[in-house]
């Protein structure tokens, strides 16, 4: 049974992107948002440390000394006409949501209060700079809390627990060329409180799915970050862009992988090897432990590989707050720290906490112009198809996010692709009509799973998962090398077939989580590979990319974005798309 | 790479444990003999670690013995508030309860929270619980034309209603309340929570809207001082406190 909705238009996830753009989008026209969670349950409430902007609230800073350090932070593939929009109405940003009602730390003038970030500096690196807006440890928190609390206000439609597993364009995206035109026409959900199908015709469709942090074993993201939303534009013929590039968090705590925010280190907090030493101000000799993710990710993993790493195993580093007084701590550090108690049993006032990188963000994912607009290939858009947040690749974050460019990402392209589609939407006279047999992929998808239930099928969805994620933390994490990627490679295409032989065990039709998590594993498995093959396509070092057998950024040849295209047949290729370039020319990147 | 074999304990490594859980089911599709609705206990052993969470258990049991066991879950470290469930009769998050601080010699007893209709085994419906939050008006009420730049407000007044701010939604407090369990009427603490955010925040406008709300039928009066809220709070809010705040303005006219 299909029930059958229609939209001006659809928003599908519900974090921070997803609500800033219902917000522009519903006061436009007629908007739903579908989310596979509750909306305040979106992984957006787990950021921490801050938003970035310019505000010059504590000292002088300004929109461009944010853009450089962007572009500098994701070493110079971003693309810089998105990020001086990004730094630009970051100001605004930041006070939209003061106006509508976040919470943030006050300076004692009553202002929004800044704190230093990594890579955020005054004057093209001078001195680190205090950029970040914030609400304690949990400014993350606050702001899904607040865009949740307008969505109310403005009684925005939701559609919680739907999953939404199909798009359905009027065309071919790899076959419209040039003169073709391809635009969307809605979705398809699974509804996981009866396990019905639904279709929402629409005349726009905005992404806002978030990351795919699960493709690795160690990671901050949630257990449902699985890439959802990047798969199904993938599978619908839309390229991917830069997905070889993932953030490894410097500081995730060691052996979990639960975050710890970057502000800790703003607030004065060292990173430290076994012998005790800061070892930072070896790679980063300027600004030390507040240098970009990537560098620090990788200074730590390799003082590990050199034997300097801390505890039984050697096989991670020490954060050290204990010089930092216990009440500066519990104001504005309040949140990590409890996970340091709760979680290790450490007492950070007076015990440094053990730490290693752990997978992040994916600076990748669907590409968009700077209106939202997703492309089909390096300039052609899908009409009415917009992407915003994680999920998307705009590029701001290039081949390294700064830390506190994400909260902004989110709010800043987030309304623009709301904006957007309700301006295209009310200029579109006709909701386009959906095609008789709409609902059929996700229908065959969901009863092809649902036969397996005492089937013959003899693999775990739990184990292909592990194995699928082992493999990636181990080939793929912050050094790869050609033979590290040809055995993920292999090891992806082996589970694949694996997952074709998978049997679920839950016959239900209310809530049957276990063949929501055989769903989301087909996009893990899609999307690794995906990640690997631009990894062995990229052969230089840039931002979060580390190719030991190609230790240098080779400017000449890959100053351009991987664009990868899953073919019907099954086969990922790669094309290249060039970097804009307005004012930045590349340069060597010290810290 | 299919092997499960357990490595040999490395030094520093923890040592595993044997775990039993006693589960109250509820199967909404009438499967495997039983009706439709009907509720019961199922035990499930596995092998875990003392640092893991209740939530590692739960999975392990989906994972490699059960996959039909439904519950919510997401960040898994005590942010998004998706899987408050009674674990050893309290209101807890299962991914902030750790099984070494549960007594490992008996059963630990996970049910699902209380006085919401149950949809499957912990899975719970929160659309009344997200009602009651609809109704208090969460949102910044102002007048008048908003400044260029950002609203004052001093550390202090920030700080005055800060301790409200860090609500997740999870219904921990609101489902450990006597008076929410039997009382079809009542908003339940985390209303009220949600309201003090705003009522003692100094930029908001609409307290006395929403005090006026509070002080009905369904409201603050309900209240009975149970603590039972205080104690289940994953984010260590004061609820009972806050109720209280709530209580004295309505009483003094003053905020």
């Amino acid at each position: 049974m299909t029930t059958e909705h229609e939209f001006d238009v659809v928003i599908v996830g519900a974090g921070g992107a997803g609500m800033r753009a219902a917000l522009e989008s519903s006061q436009r026209a007629k908007t739903a948002v579908i989310t596979k969670l509750y909306p305040t349950r979106s992984h957006t409430g787990a950021a921490q440390g801050g938003m970035a902007a310019a505000l010059s609230n504590v000292e002088d800073d300004n929109a461009e000394w944010h853009t450089f350090d962007t572009v500098k932070g994701g070493d110079y593939l971003v693309d810089q006409d998105a990020a001086e929009i990004l730094c630009k109405e970051a100001v605004d940003a930041v006070l939209d949501l003061e106006k509508m009602g976040l919470p943030f730390n006050r300076t004692p003038e009553g202002k929004v209060d800044q704190r230093r970030f990594g890579g955020h500096t005054r004057n093209h690196g001078e001195a680190a700079v205090r950029r970040a807006c914030y609400a304690a440890d949990r400014t993350g928190h606050m702001i899904l809390q607040t865009l949740y609390q307008q969505c109310i206000k403005q009684e925005v439609e939701f559609f919680n627990e739907f999953y939404v597993l199909d798009l359905i364009l009027d065309g071919d995206p790899q076959a419209a060329g040039d003169d073709g035109e391809v635009a969307a026409a809605g979705v398809v959900a699974y509804q996981l409180s009866t396990g019905e199908v639904h279709t929402f015709r629409a005349k726009s469709v905005i992404f806002a799915t978030g990351g795919a942090g699960k493709v690795f074993k160690t990671t901050s993201n949630a257990h449902t970050l699985t890439g959802d939303g990047m798969g199904i534009a993938l599978r619908a013929g839309i390229p991917l862009e830069d997905m070889e590039f993932f953030q490894f968090h410097p500081t995730g705590l060691a052996g979990l992988g639960i975050l710890l925010s970057e502000a800790a280190r703003g607030e004065g907090g060292i990173l430290r090897n076994s012998e005790g030493e800061r070892f930072m101000e070896r790679y980063a000799p300027t600004i030390k432990d507040l240098a970009p993710r990537d560098m620090v990710a990788r200074a730590m993993a390799n003082e590990v590989r050199e034997g300097r790493g801390c505890g039984p195993n050697k096989d991670y580093v020490l954060l050290d707050l204990t010089h930092l007084e216990p009440s500066h701590i519990d104001e504005k550090l309040p949140d990590i720290t409890e996970f340091a108690r709760t979680y290790l049993g450490v007492e950070p006032y007076t015990e440094p906490v053990p730490v290693f990188p752990t997978a992040h963000y994916a600076m990748g994912g669907i590409p968009t112009n700077v209106q939202g607009e997703v492309l089909r290939d390096n300039t052609h858009v899908v009409k009415g198809l917009y992407a915003a947040g994680e999920c998307a690749c705009v590029s701001v974050h290039g081949a390294n996010r700064l830390g506190t460019n994400s909260l902004l990402d989110i709010n800043v392209f987030g309304r623009r692709a709301g904006i957007a589609a309700a301006e295209y939407a009310n200029a579109t006279d006709v909701t386009p009509e959906l095609p008789a047999d709409a609902s059929a992929r996700v229908e065959a998808l969901v009863a092809q799973l649902r036969e397996t239930v005492g089937g013959d099928g003899t693999e775990r969805v739990a184990q292909i998962r592990k194995e699928l994620q082992e493999t990636m933390d181990r080939n793929v994490q912050v050094f790869r090398t050609s033979d590290s990627l040809a055995e993920a490679h292999g090891v992806v295409k082996e589970l694949q077939e694996r997952y074709k032989n998978v049997a679920i065990h839950d016959r239900g039709t209310r809530f049957n989580t276990d063949l929501l998590e055989a769903i989301e594993l087909g996009f893990l498995l899609e999307l690794s590979e995906v990640v690997i093959a631009g990894a062995e396509g990229r052969k230089e070092s840039r931002g979060g990319h580390y190719r030991e057998d190609f230790p240098t950024r080779d400017d000449e040849n890959y100053m351009q974005h991987t664009m990868a295209y899953k073919r019907a047949d099954g086969t990922v290729d790669l094309d290249w798309k060039p970097v804009v370039v307005t004012k930045y020319q590349p340069m060597e990147r010290k810290y | 790479m299919t092997a499960t074999a357990e490595k040999p304990a490395e030094a520093g490594a923890i040592p595993s444990m044997t775990v039993t859980l006693k589960i109250l089911r509820f199967d909404p599709d009438g499967l495997d003999g039983r009706e439709a609705g009907t509720e019961y206990w199922e035990e499930f052993t596995v092998e875990a670690h003392a640092t893991d969470r209740v939530l590692d258990a739960l999975h392990k049991i989906k994972w490699e013995q059960d996959g039909s066991l439904a519950f919510r879950r997401s960040c898994a470290h005590g942010v998004c508030g998706s899987d408050a469930m009674r674990i050893n009769a309290r209101n807890r998050l299962a991914c902030k309860t750790l099984l070494k601080d549960l007594n490992p010699a008996k059963p630990i007893m996970v049910e699902p929270i209380k006085g919401l209709p149950v949809e499957k085994d912990l899975i719970v419906d929160m659309e009344p619980f997200f009602a009651s939050y609809r109704e208090i008006m969460p949102f910044l009420m102002t007048t008048g034309t908003a400044p260029e730049r950002e609203r004052l407000q001093s550390p202090e007044d920030r700080a005055r209603f800060d301790d409200t701010t860090k609500c997740i939604l999870c219904a921990a407090c609101t489902t450990s309340c006597p008076v929410f369990w039997t009382d079809g009427q009542y908003f339940g603490p985390q209303a009220i929570v949600g309201a003090h955010r705003f009522i003692f925040d100094s930029r908001d406008e609409g307290e006395w809207d929403r005090l006026e709300i509070l002080n009905d039928k369904a409201g603050v009066w309900k209240c009975r001082t149970a603590f039972n809220c205080t104690e289940a709070c994953p984010r260590g809010i004061e609820v009972t406190k806050a109720i209280s705040e709530v209580k004295h303005a309505l009483n003094t006219g003053e905020i």
